[in-house]
């Protein structure tokens, strides 16, 4: 009898050494992109709420995210600047976005209150090429016939840190000057042609908050969330539109996803007459093949949940969701690339 | 007999103790050689590709560009030094006053409150004094100092392009500010420690014969004391040259060579807090580790030139007596 206890009770605990190391597997870690953490810290909590699997999310830059998922250190990596297909393919990777956020064009003029100020895409690349330097300069002034311009310099202010914002904002530059394009090219750090830089969303708001005639860049949700002064930017089609979530949704369905790219969209000068020029998607990497299926069919659980639920958490914090139609061909990727080690698909 | 043996017991005790001390004491010595060696070994072989690709014109490239992969260390070792010593300039003279009045003029009831206030600034955290330069100095400098000094000094023949551009409150001379109030606490309490130790005897000699209080820091205190007073401002030009924070608040962060103070630059390590998380491919990370690896050879520049000035000056005062 007592040794069936014994027994008994040895499987007991063994039962329960089990389940602890399970209910650790099942917990997720990812690290990468400062921009998304945000959303990703609430899906987190929503999520273990609801499951009680939680979601570990390191944001310490997407450079250090494709860094930990190449090193195998985390489950998932993620990036504001996609890898094109040729990356994905030698690291073995399948990308895909999970939120959409705007970069807007900030200010401190005087007299100029948010909204109120146009710039069409030759003049904001020639305001941050240096050409353009002073707020009364004829160029500003025939776009904006009813402003009352001052005679104040122009002082560029851009990120001093790599970072996604820049990466967006320097590839829609680049997309619609091929000076630009020539001179400085995108990506998440750039040789400036002109201005100073501020550390961070942060950095840069503070900089263009306290130099008189300063004219940066930011996040949506930070120029939102600052109540800074922000510029209307003309679309593709001609039309001057204002930052505003719908204007971001215009543009991003507008976009042609390419699965077979790695989603690899940079929704910049989208067309469509309400579509705000300067919008981009941050993304996650994950390996097509998976060592633990286990984890990796968590990964995808968490992500699916989150786009099916996740919506609204998302836009209470700015950030825009993806639309419907994309994430149904996220999730037919996931069905045809991401495979356990025997090659049997993790997502059905 | 029984307590001879009780001693000896206890000397052998004693002598095992005293060789497990030298032990620790040297091999925490050589931990600190180790740990050094580890780190300029590890600097190299991180740097590598990057010494590969540019050499020697690394040095002198003032390009910075991530996206055609090409980088050049001029402009942040040049923003790294001429910070720093505008930071001395403004601090030696400074914390020379302090610790001149703390230790000759000052009443003795302030002594003991002045000196607690200026060990206190030295152990504010540097990020603190970043903020306070970006979101108070910032401002006040840029609305009434530099137009003052753009409309007085920016005129000036040959110092006037130093000192002229648009007043952002921002750049590399707002930088050097920030740091020599950084590193007077360390430089003053330093000096005024070692101005403390000079016997009184020398002092009280030289004021009997009739010397001034001038001249009795000139002549009797700083000669004592040079070697504590040059070591306290190589702490100060230490803390200067590797400083982070504060610096990357207000420098600017522009990787453009400006010969104007008041335009944005960069400095290394502010280079190396910016670009370090989000730098991707090969290349871009070992010319950031480069960089690292410059600031801990300047350091060292500096450190060896100190001992050499100080060797310098006993040797010259050995052939006038």
């Amino acid at each position: 009898m007592s040794k069936l206890n014994r027994i008994l009770s040895g499987l007991g605990l063994s039962l329960t050494l089990l389940g602890a190391t399970m209910a650790h597997a099942a917990d997720i870690t990812g690290a990468g992109a400062t921009f998304p953490y945000p959303v990703y810290a609430k899906w987190a909590e929503a999520y273990k709420n609801k499951t009680g699997i939680g979601m570990n999310y390191q944001s310490i830059g997407s450079g250090g995210g494709i860094k930990q998922i190449k090193a195998k250190t985390v489950d998932f990596g993620a990036t504001d600047a996609p890898l094109n297909a040729n990356e994905l393919g030698m690291l073995g990777m399948t990308q895909f976005p999970t939120v959409i956020g705007g970069v807007v064009p900030v200010l401190n003029v005087q007299g100029i209150a948010a909204g109120q100020l146009k710039l069409s895409s030759d003049t904001l690349v020639a305001i941050f090429m240096g050409k353009i330097t002073k707020w009364n300069d004829a160029k500003i002034a025939a776009e904006n016939k009813d402003l009352n311009l001052p005679d104040q310099a122009i002082t560029v202010v851009h990120r001093a840190d790599g970072s996604g914002t820049t990466h967006i904002f320097t590839s829609y530059l680049a997309a619609v000057s091929t000076e630009w394009m020539r001179e400085v090219g995108a990506g998440k750090a750039v040789k400036w042609p002109a201005g100073t830089g501020g550390k961070g969303n942060e950095g840069v708001a503070s900089y263009v908050q306290r130099i008189k005639g300063a004219i940066g860049y930011v996040e949506y949700a930070y120029a939102l969330q600052n109540k800074m002064t922000y510029a209307q930017l003309q679309n593709r089609d001609g039309r001057f539109v204002s930052p505003t979530a719908e204007s971001f949704k215009a543009a991003a369905g507008n976009a042609k996803w390419k699965a077979s790219e790695g989603f690899a969209e940079i929704l910049v000068n989208e067309p469509g007459a309400e579509s705000w020029p300067i919008v981009g998607a941050t993304f996650i990497l994950i390996y097509k093949n998976q060592d633990n299926a286990a984890v990796g069919a968590e990964v995808l659980k968490f992500f699916d949940w989150a786009y099916a639920n996740g919506d609204k958490l998302a836009a209470d914090l700015d950030y825009v969701p993806l639309p419907n139609n994309v994430t149904d061909m996220i999730r037919k990727t996931w069905k045809e690339q991401v495979k356990d080690s025997h090659g049997k698909a993790l997502w059905n | 007999m029984k307590s001879t043996f009780l001693n000896q017991a206890r000397l052998k005790q004693q002598v095992w103790l005293d060789m497990m001390f030298r032990g620790l004491t040297r091999l925490s010595a050589f931990g600190v050689l180790a740990l050094l060696l580890a780190i300029i070994t590890s600097l190299v072989i991180g740097s590598m590709p990057a010494i590969e690709a540019f050499g020697f014109n690394f040095l002198v490239n003032p390009e910075w560009n991530p996206v055609t992969d090409e980088y050049g260390a001029l402009v942040p070792i040049v923003g790294t030094l001429v910070t720093s010593g505008i930071a001395l300039l403004i601090a030696i003279p400074v914390s020379f006053g302090i610790a001149i009045f703390l230790t000759e003029l000052s009443p003795a009831v302030l002594r003991r409150p002045l000196g607690i206030a200026i060990e206190l600034l030295a152990g504010i955290p540097s990020i603190i004094y970043g903020m306070w330069g970006l979101f108070v100095f910032a401002p006040l400098f840029a609305d009434h100092v530099e137009p003052w000094i753009n409309d007085n000094i920016g005129v000036l023949p040959v110092l006037g392009p130093f000192f002229s551009g648009p007043p952002m409150g921002i750049g590399i001379l707002t930088a050097g500010i920030i740091l020599a109030i950084m590193v007077i606490p360390f430089i003053a309490s330093v000096m005024r420690d070692v101005f403390e130790v000079v016997p009184p005897m020398l002092k009280e000699s030289a004021y009997g014969v009739g010397a001034t209080t001038w001249e009795v820091v000139m002549k009797v205190v700083l000669p004592y004391t040079r070697i504590g007073v040059v070591g306290g401002i190589m702490l100060g030009l230490g803390r200067a040259l590797g400083e982070t924070m504060a610096v990357t608040f207000v420098i600017g962060n522009a990787h453009e060579l400006s010969k104007s103070l008041l335009m944005p630059g960069n400095s290394i390590s502010s280079a190396l807090a910016n670009e370090f998380t989000e730098a991707v491919g090969e290349l871009y990370t070992a010319s950031l580790i480069e960089l690292g690896l410059i600031l801990f050879f300047i350091t060292f520049v500096v450190l060896s030139f100190a001992r050499l000035l100080l060797h310098k000056l006993g040797q010259r005062e050995g052939q006038v007596t």
